[in-house]
């Protein structure tokens, strides 16, 4: 591991211009550019806000901002989209790539290290353009965005680890690919990200504290909405979960990325 | 003892699982269900020595592929091991990593950087890149707009960029127009001449007799032969030959794709040969060959002509000839009657590989009463090995001499 930790480093500059060759190739050929990437979650914050504003605006507590709803949407939007990004790029990650690592001899990490380096330059362009946003709604989150970085990093691992462990086995079983898509739909709704978890019964609430997801974008929406560090209890669990799962991951990596290269 | 190369007893086999979950499984250490072996390397053993071009030939399904991804390192052997003393440069498969959308100038950096180059060292040998290419101005512009053999050519650049220890050519080297081919072909020779070792890989026979010193010739995933491009060249063509006297006897059954006609009469063996009654695929240019064709009558014919016709790679008639025009024309054929032909010529026609077309048919031509055509029924290649070098499809037994006038 070390070894390809050392390869990695090395390659360093070929992924940092694969990075913006992948940007610049996306934005380059559209007129809106690079607008395209912040405005596809915008425009789902736009639609939840609209739809579901009468129902759960009131409902936020202790709080008098009448953007209250949109900016909680946001918040946890801008989680939810670099979690959902990562994983299922991860997923086809060696599949798309199959050609290249049967032919070339190159450092195999630095696929997910572009792949995740790409998703957080998206991610980073979204955050940017929610701040100017919130600026002009008078609501910027003051000290508490220190936070943000420790959650994005927090949530950057819980994705790689799920992504690649998913990635891996889904070259051998093809399903994992499909069925992680459904269970990503399932998985946005069974995040408080358009609802608040005050709003459920004791009983769910606690089932809904299974998702690793739910800490982390509580975290979000403390810093951004409520200007507040997140509650670090909350955290441990998802922590947990990162940990984990990037042990699995990388398990899974040294038994099988050989047997990858056979199969692809 | 030095070496460049070493493939030190490397066998490869790929385990197919009856479901992919139980290799899953098999990695926890729980076996479950068949695991089905297919072993394509059989303790495979060679090295090459520093400087040394060896060509590395066998039929397809050989084991080729999987033994230069093993030596470039895509592959991990199931066994053995591979040692390299320096840096490998593989040449397997041309444009591999390109972005269509940067320009060819951004796809350096990016092919190289993917190729373990520095971007500082990239910057070094753009410009060489950019003249080799011969790209021009459309270095400059995305590579989505390049003909395929402009993106081969970028391609070959940036892969022949330094020049590496190792270099390992596969069959990459066939595209792209004739040009690039022979000055590609040009900076390899001049790799190998200041001291680089190549491993060359090609069904191309003059390409290894040429450039390579020795040959190895990989069978079944075993090393069948190692020794002189010649010998085991010779070796090779008689595997071939007899690979081709299978097909031979399949013949009859080949299907109706190649096949056309009324099925009045079918061929049932068709072969060449040598003086000397051998069954021939590669053949020595104006070297004497015997066509021989069997057929057999399933209807009463009136009368039956046997025609055969060479054709080149590219499809163009290079001799063709019936029995009508030698005039032997059978007349009241019997239905069940067996014949056989035998044509003698001497080959003096260029290298290249060339297809014999059959053709039985009724006296008037075949476009009348056509009995049975069979394209392609035979291929064979030509190889100068005795003649003076010449080009051409014909080879013409030239004699000259130069004499030199003295004004006194």
């Amino acid at each position: 591991m070390n070894q390809q930790l050392g390869e990695l480093w090395r390659a360093r500059h070929f992924i940092r211009t694969s990075i913006r060759n992948e940007f610049v190739s996306r934005v380059v050929r559209s007129r809106l550019g690079f607008l395209w990437i912040v405005l596809y979650p915008l425009a789902q914050v736009a639609i939840y806000a609209f739809v579901l504003s009468i129902v759960m605006a009131a409902k936020l507590p202790g709080l008098t901002t009448a953007y209250a709803y949109p900016i909680y949407l946001t918040a946890g939007i801008l989680a939810w989209s670099l979690f959902a990004e990562i994983v299922s790029r991860s997923l086809n990650l060696y599949i798309e790539n199959g050609n290249l690592l049967k032919k070339v001899v190159f450092p195999k990490l630095a696929l997910p290290a572009i792949m995740t380096g790409s998703a957080l330059l998206n991610n980073l362009l979204l955050l940017a353009a929610v701040l100017v946003i919130f600026a002009f709604l008078g609501h910027l989150p003051g000290a508490a965005i220190v936070w943000l970085p420790i959650l994005m990093a927090l949530l950057l691992v819980l994705a790689l680890g799920v992504g690649l462990l998913l990635g891996l086995l889904n070259v051998f079983i093809r399903d994992i690919g499909q069925i992680v898509s459904i269970v990503l739909q399932f998985g946005f709704w069974l995040t408080p990200i358009v609802y608040n978890l005050e709003l459920l019964s004791e009983r769910y609430r606690h089932l809904l504290y299974l998702n690793p997801l739910t800490g982390i974008v509580q975290g979000y929406q403390d810093v951004l909405l409520y200007r507040q560090a997140p509650d670090l209890g909350v955290l441990i669990y998802p922590a947990t979960c990162a940990a984990v799962s990037v042990v699995l991951a990388v398990w899974v990596y040294r038994r099988g990325i050989d047997d990858v290269v056979d199969v692809l | 003892m030095s070496w460049a190369l070493k493939v030190d007893s490397v066998s490869k086999s790929f385990l197919r699982y009856r479901r992919e979950s139980h290799r899953v499984l098999a990695w926890l250490g729980i076996r479950l269900g068949s695991v089905q072996q297919t072993q394509v390397l059989h303790d495979v053993t060679f090295a090459l020595e520093p400087g040394e071009a060896v060509g590395l030939i066998g039929l397809n399904g050989a084991g080729k592929s999987t033994l230069l991804k093993i030596i470039t390192g895509t592959l991990k052997p199931s066994a053995g091991q591979v040692a390299v003393n320096g840096r490998v440069a593989a040449i397997l498969e041309l444009g591999m990593g390109f972005n269509p959308e940067l320009t060819g100038r951004q796809n350096v950096y990016h092919v190289a950087g993917l190729m373990g180059y520095a971007h500082a060292q990239i910057e070094g040998f753009i410009d060489e890149v950019h003249a080799f290419s011969e790209l021009g101005d459309y270095f400059d512009q995305p590579v989505r707009v390049y003909s395929s053999g402009m993106q081969m050519r970028l391609a070959f650049s940036i892969a022949t960029a330094e020049r590496p220890e190792i270099l390992i050519v596969d069959e990459a080297l066939s595209v792209g127009d004739a040009y690039f081919q022979h000055k590609s072909f040009d900076r390899i020779r001049q790799f190998a001449r200041e001291g680089t070792t190549l491993l060359l890989v090609s069904h191309d026979k003059q390409a290894i007799q040429s450039i390579c010193t020795r040959a190895i010739l990989l069978d079944h995933g075993r090393v069948a032969m190692e020794g002189a491009p010649d010998a085991v060249m010779d070796f090779y063509n008689a595997m071939l030959a007899d690979h081709q006297d299978q097909q031979i006897a399949e013949l009859p059954g080949h299907g109706g794709a190649l096949l056309s006609g009324t099925g009045e009469a079918t061929f049932t063996e068709a072969a060449l040969h040598d003086a000397r009654g051998q069954a021939l695929e590669v053949v020595d240019v104006g070297q004497s060959v015997e066509l021989r064709v069997s057929a057999r009558c399933v209807a009463a014919l009136p009368d039956l002509v046997l025609g055969f016709l060479i054709k080149d790679r590219y499809g163009q008639d290079v001799f063709g000839t019936n029995t009508r025009q030698l005039g032997q024309v059978r007349y009241e054929v019997p239905a069940g009657e067996a014949l056989s032909w035998r044509f003698r010529f001497p080959a003096n026609i260029g290298p290249g590989t060339y297809s014999i077309t059959l053709a039985l048919h009724s006296h008037a031509g075949h476009i009348e009463r056509n009995y049975a055509w069979q394209e392609r029924a035979l291929m064979f290649e030509i190889v100068n090995r005795s003649q003076h070098e010449f080009s051409g499809v014909a080879w013409l037994k030239v004699e000259s001499e130069c004499e030199t006038h003295h004004e006194c």
